[in-house]
C-alpha cells in the first residue's frame, strides 16, 4: 500500500507541538513520482516569454516537442516564442556531434526570422558529447552581428532552481548592453511575471497609473530591446521568488538598482505591492495615485466577493504550486474566501520560504516540499478537501478524487493576477466548489454511499 | 512524389514525440505494471504532462532521476534506489523500464544492469522489462513498438498449443481497444490484446483510496502468447524489424498477419474476413448491418465530399489506413505527412490503395512548419491529425478534424473512434459534418437545411 516513502519524511512537516525543521532544495528522489522536472524546464520557462528572441533546444526532439506552446504567456507583438525550434539530434549527429547541425540550424533561422537575439538551450547529452555550444554561438554572433547566448540547461545538472539560475545569467548577459538616456528617474522593471494571460499587462497599468514608467518586463511580453536598458531604470520589482532572484541581485551588486519581493496575488499582497513601490520612490502624487486606484480597485471588487465567500465559508483547500511564493498569497486569498488551508507545498520553495509559510498557516497544516503524486492523493483525501489549487499533473488526480480544482499554474488561460485576478479566482473557486456534478459521486464527502434517487 | 526534409539542419514545431513516450504507453496498459524511465527526471514529467494532457487522467511514470554524479559515475545507484522506491509505493508485478537518450548516450550497459537486479529482487520481485528508447533514435510510435516487442521477448514461455489470438492493436485510442474487444469476443474468439490500456488510461471516479494499476492485459496471459494460435498485428507501415509478431513467428512457428488499421468498408472487410477465417464463424448481423448503415451514409454524403481535398498527418499507421478509406468515400488526400516515416510508407501506400492517386504528395520525417507551408500551397478543404494542426487549420481557415495523439484542445479524446464499421461511421459523420459546418458558415445565407 502507498504511503510516505521513508525518506521523503524530512520534507514534509506538520504544524503543531513540534519546531518546525524541513529539509528541502534537494535532488528528487529516485522513483518518487515528483511533479518537477529539470534544470532545462526553469530555463525554459523562464525565458521562453521573450516574444522577439530566437529560442533554439540543441537536443533530440522531446524537450522541444513537450515545450511548445504550452503555457499561456501572451505577447503584444511578435509571436516568435510561440514556435518550438531545435536541431532534432539523430543518432548520428551524438556519435559524429551536433555542432554542425546547430551552426547550421542558428544560421538558417536567423536568416529567417531576423529576430533581436537568440538563446540556445543545451539539453542533457549535449552535455555528454561534448558539443561546444558556446564556441558556436560566439561564432554565429561575429557572422551574424547577432547576440546569441548560450543557456547552459542540461536536464540532469542540478533541479529545476539551477534552471533558472541559468536563465538569469543569459538575461544577465542581455541587461547594461542598451541605451538609457531617456529613462526617467520615476521607473522600474516588471520581474519573475510571465504575461499568463495578460497579467503583466494589468500589472504594468497600474504603475502606469501611478506614474511610473515600466522600462522592460522580464520577461513577460519581453523584448530584447527593453532588456538591454533594463539596468536604466532606478527600482526592480521582484514577483517569484525563486526564478528572478538571481538576476536582481546581479542588477543590485552591478547596476545599483535595489529590488523589492512582491506578489501580485490577492487584494492584500497586491495593494502592498503596489504602496511598497510609491513608498520606495518618496513622491507624494505616486502615493496618492496609489491609494486612489487600490481603494477603487478594492471597492469594485468586493461586492461580488462577499457573495462568493458565503458560498464557500467553511470550505478546505490543498495547494501546490511551483515556487513558494505564490502559496503565500494563495493561503491568504483563501483565507479572504473564508476557507482554510489545510495541506500546501511547493516543488521549489527554500528553508526560508516554509519557515515564513509555517508560521503563516493554520495548526495541523501540512506542509510539504516537492512532493510525490502518491503523497498529494494521500493528504487530500485525510484532509478532506474540497478545493486543490495546482497544475496539469495535479488536476486529474483531484478530478478523480472528486475534489474541485483551480488551475494556478503557467498553462492557465484565466488571469490570477491583479485585482481583477482576485474576482477571476474567486469565481474559478467557486464555480468548481460549487458544481453539481459532486453530488454524483459516491463516498464523496456529504453524498451518502449508496447512490440514492434524490 | 516522396519527400525527405533532410536538407533543413533545423525542425520547427516537430510533429512528432520521443520515444520513451511510446514504451510508457504500452507498460500503461500492462496490469500491475509501472512505467520507469531511467535518465533525466524532465523527460518523465514531460511526458506525463503531455499524457495527461491528452487522456485527462493521471499518469505515474517512475524515473532515475539522473544527477551529475550519474552522468559521471553510471546510473546503477539510481536505478536501484529508483525501483526500490518504485516497489515501495505500488507493490507492482511487472516494472517497464524505457532508456532515455541520456542513459544511452553515456552507455549504460541497461540490459545488464536489469539482469542484475532481477537476480538481487529475486523471484519474489517484480519482472523487469527493459526496451532502448533513446529519444534520438525515432518516434514515440517506434518505442511503443519497440516495448511491445521487449514485452513479448521477456516473457513468452514454451508450452502447450493454446486457442487464442494474440492482437497487438498499436497506438489506439481506448474506445477503438473497447470496440476491438467487443468484435472479437463477437466472433467468439479468445484473445490476448495488447496493451490495453482501455481501463488504466481512461476510467471512472476513484471509489478506493489509492489509485490502483491492476487493469490491463494480464501477465501471466502474456507469458502464454508462444503458445497462440496466431497473431494479429495492425499497423507496421514504419518497421517491421521492432515486430513482437516477428519475434513470435520466429520463436514459436505463431502465424503472424500485418493488417492495416481497420478504417473504412474494404479494410474493415479484410480484418472481418480474417477473424472469420480463425474463428470459422460467420460475421454476426450486427456488424453486417453497421457495414450496411456505413455504406448508406457513404452514398448519403457523397456529395459533400467528392473530390475534397484532405492534409493528413500523423504516425504512418494511421495514415495508411486513413488515405485507404478516405479514398474509398471520394475524398483525395492530397498530402500526407508521416511523423515517423522510414521509408517505406510511399510503397505501402502504392501497394494498399486500389487507385494511388496521382495528386497526393507524401512528406516523411517533417515538422509542422514544413508541413504548413506544403497545405499552403495546395490549399485544402480540411485538415485530419492531432491538435497541434490547430494553428495550421486557423491559419488556413480549414477545419481540423481531431484525430491521433496528441489532442490538448478537445476533451473526449479516448472516446474517439476510428476502428471497425462502427469507429469508423463516427469518424465520417464527423469529417462529413466538419465540411458541412465550413459550408454552412461561409455560405452569407445561413442554411438550415443542408
Amino acid at each position: 500500500m502507498s504511503g510516505i516513502l521513508e525518506k521523503r519524511s524530512k520534507q514534509i512537516h506538520r504544524k503543531g507541538a513540534q519546531p518546525f525543521e524541513m529539509a528541502c532544495e534537494k535532488h528528487s528522489l529516485a522513483g518518487a513520482v515528483s511533479q518537477r522536472a529539470c534544470v532545462f524546464c526553469g530555463s525554459r520557462v523562464v525565458l521562453y516569454p521573450i516574444a522577439d528572441a530566437l529560442h533554439v533546444i540543441h537536443g533530440p526532439v522531446g524537450c522541444a516537442a513537450y515545450t511548445w506552446d504550452i503555457r499561456g504567456s501572451l505577447s503584444s507583438g511578435p509571436e516568435l516564442h510561440r514556435m518550438s525550434f531545435t536541431t532534432d539530434l539523430r543518432e548520428n549527429d551524438i556519435i559524429h556531434g551536433g555542432e554542425k547541425k546547430l551552426y547550421r540550424c542558428l544560421k538558417e533561422l536567423i536568416d529567417q526570422y531576423q529576430p533581436k537575439a537568440a538563446f540556445v538551450y543545451s539539453t542533457c547529452i549535449v552535455g555528454v558529447i561534448g558539443d561546444d555550444v558556446e564556441a558556436i554561438c560566439k561564432r554565429v554572433s561575429s557572422e551574424t552581428g547577432l547576440t546569441v547566448i548560450h543557456v547552459a540547461s542540461e536536464g540532469f545538472k542540478g533541479t529545476k532552481k539551477d534552471g533558472y539560475r541559468a536563465a538569469c545569467a543569459a538575461l544577465a548577459q542581455l541587461v547594461g548592453t542598451g541605451d538609457v538616456s531617456r529613462i526617467g528617474s520615476l521607473s522600474l522593471n516588471i520581474l519573475g511575471d510571465f504575461n499568463i494571460a495578460g497579467e503583466t499587462w494589468t500589472i504594468r497599468e497600474y504603475y502606469r497609473q501611478m506614474g511610473i514608467e515600466v522600462v522592460s518586463t522580464i520577461t513577460g511580453d519581453g523584448r530584447v530591446e527593453d532588456i538591454r536598458r533594463a539596468h536604466g531604470a532606478k527600482l526592480n520589482v521582484v514577483q517569484c521568488s525563486g526564478s528572478m532572484v538571481h538576476l536582481a541581485k546581479h542588477m543590485q551588486e552591478w547596476y545599483g538598482i535595489p529590488y523589492l519581493h512582491v506578489s501580485y496575488f490577492g487584494l492584500q499582497d497586491m495593494s502592498k505591492a503596489l504602496y511598497e513601490v510609491a513608498e520606495f520612490f518618496k513622491n507624494d502624487d505616486v502615493v496618492e495615485r496609489a491609494r486612489s486606484l487600490v481603494q477603487s480597485e478594492i471597492a469594485r471588487a468586493m461586492p461580488e466577493l462577499t457573495r462568493i465567500r458565503h458560498d464557500l465559508i467553511g470550505k478546505k483547500a490543498g495547494i501546490y504550486t511551483g515556487g513558494a511564493f505564490k502559496a503565500f498569497s494563495l493561503v491568504e486569498s483563501l483565507r479572504m474566501l473564508g476557507m482554510t488551508t489545510a495541506f500546501v507545498g511547493s516543488q521549489t520553495g527554500s528553508l526560508d520560504d516554509y519557515k515564513r509559510l509555517e508560521a503563516f498557516c493554520d495548526e495541523r497544516t501540512i506542509i510539504v516540499d516537492d512532493a510525490n503524486i502518491m503523497e498529494l492523493v494521500r493528504f487530500a483525501r485525510e484532509t478532506n478537501i474540497d478545493l486543490f489549487i495546482g497544475g496539469v499533473k495535479e488536476r486529474p488526480v483531484a478530478y478523480k478524487l472528486g475534489i474541485g480544482f483551480c488551475d494556478h499554474n503557467h498553462e492557465r488561460k484565466i488571469s490570477l493576477a491583479g485585482f481583477e485576478g482576485m474576482l477571476n479566482f474567486a469565481r474559478e473557486v467557486h464555480m468548481s466548489v460549487m458544481s453539481p456534478v459532486w453530488k454524483l459521486i459516491e463516498g464523496r464527502k456529504g453524498n451518502s454511499r449508496k447512490n440514492s434517487n434524490d | 512524389m516522396t519527400e525527405q526534409m533532410t536538407q533543413t539542419a533545423v525542425t520547427r514545431n516537430p510533429c512528432r514525440m520521443c520515444t520513451p513516450l511510446g514504451a510508457v504507453m504500452v507498460f500503461s496498459g500492462i496490469a500491475n505494471a509501472v512505467p520507469f524511465l531511467h535518465g533525466s527526471q524532465g523527460c518523465s514529467t514531460y511526458i506525463r504532462r503531455y499524457l495527461i494532457g491528452h487522456f485527462r487522467e493521471p499518469v505515474d511514470i517512475a524515473c532515475s532521476n539522473f544527477g551529475e554524479s550519474s552522468v559521471i559515475f553510471g546510473g546503477w545507484q539510481n536505478l536501484q534506489t529508483g525501483l526500490k522506491a518504485v516497489i515501495e509505493q505500488y507493490n507492482p508485478r511487472l516494472i517497464g523500464i524505457a532508456t532515455t537518450c541520456l542513459a544511452e548516450t553515456i552507455g549504460e550497459d541497461i540490459p545488464q544492469m536489469v539482469r542484475r537486479m532481477q537476480q538481487e529482487l529475486g523471484s519474489g520481485g517484480p519482472t523487469l522489462v527493459s526496451v532502448s528508447t533513446p529519444s534520438y533514435n525515432g518516434s514515440h510510435t517506434d518505442g511503443f513498438h519497440r516495448a511491445v516487442k521487449a514485452v513479448v521477448e521477456t516473457l513468452a514461455e514454451d508450452g502447450p498449443k493454446s486457442r487464442h489470438v494474440n492482437v497487438f492493436s498499436g497506438m489506439i485510442s481506448p474506445e477503438d481497444i473497447r470496440h476491438l474487444k467487443d468484435i472479437f469476443s463477437a466472433f467468439g474468439l479468445k484473445t490476448l490484446l495488447m496493451p490495453d490500456y482501455s481501463d488504466a488510461l481512461d476510467n471512472g471516479i476513484w471509489n478506493q483510496y489509492e489509485k490502483n494499476i491492476e487493469s490491463g492485459t494480464r501477465i501471466g496471459s502474456i507469458r502464454r502468447c508462444g503458445q497462440a494460435r496466431a497473431t494479429i498485428e495492425f499497423g507496421l507501415a514504419a518497421d517491421v524489424a521492432s515486430s513482437a509478431g516477428e519475434t513470435l513467428l520466429r520463436r514459436f512457428g505463431t502465424p503472424l498477419y500485418e493488417l492495416p488499421l481497420p478504417i473504412g468498408v474494404g479494410l474493415n472487410d479484410k480484418f472481418f474476413e480474417r477473424l472469420g477465417f480463425l474463428s470459422g464463424r460467420e460475421v454476426p448481423a450486427r456488424f453486417k448491418d453497421q457495414r450496411s448503415r456505413l455504406i448508406d451514409s457513404y452514398v448519403d454524403a457523397h456529395k459533400y465530399v467528392f473530390r475534397k481535398r484532405a492534409v493528413l498527418y500523423g504516425p504512418s499507421d494511421l495514415l495508411v489506413s486513413m488515405a485507404t478509406f478516405l479514398h474509398e468515400v471520394g475524398i483525395v488526400p492530397i498530402l500526407c505527412a508521416a511523423s515517423d516515416g522510414k521509408g517505406r510508407f510511399e510503397d505501402y501506400l502504392r501497394e494498399n490503395l486500389d487507385a494511388p492517386s496521382d495528386q497526393m504528395t507524401v512528406v516523411e520525417d517533417t515538422d509542422f512548419a514544413s508541413i504548413e507551408e506544403t497545405a499552403e500551397k495546395l490549399k485544402p478543404d480540411l485538415l485530419i491529425g492531432d491538435s497541434n494542426g490547430y494553428r495550421m487549420s486557423r491559419r488556413l481557415n480549414a477545419p481540423l478534424v481531431r484525430l491521433g495523439l496528441p489532442i490538448h484542445d478537445r476533451i473526449g479524446a479516448s472516446r474517439i473512434a476510428a476502428l471497425g464499421y462502427q469507429g469508423t461511421q463516427q469518424l465520417f459523420d464527423r469529417i462529413v459534418n466538419a465540411l458541412l459546418e465550413k459550408q454552412q458558415t461561409d455560405s452569407p445565407v445561413g442554411y438550415t437545411h443542408l
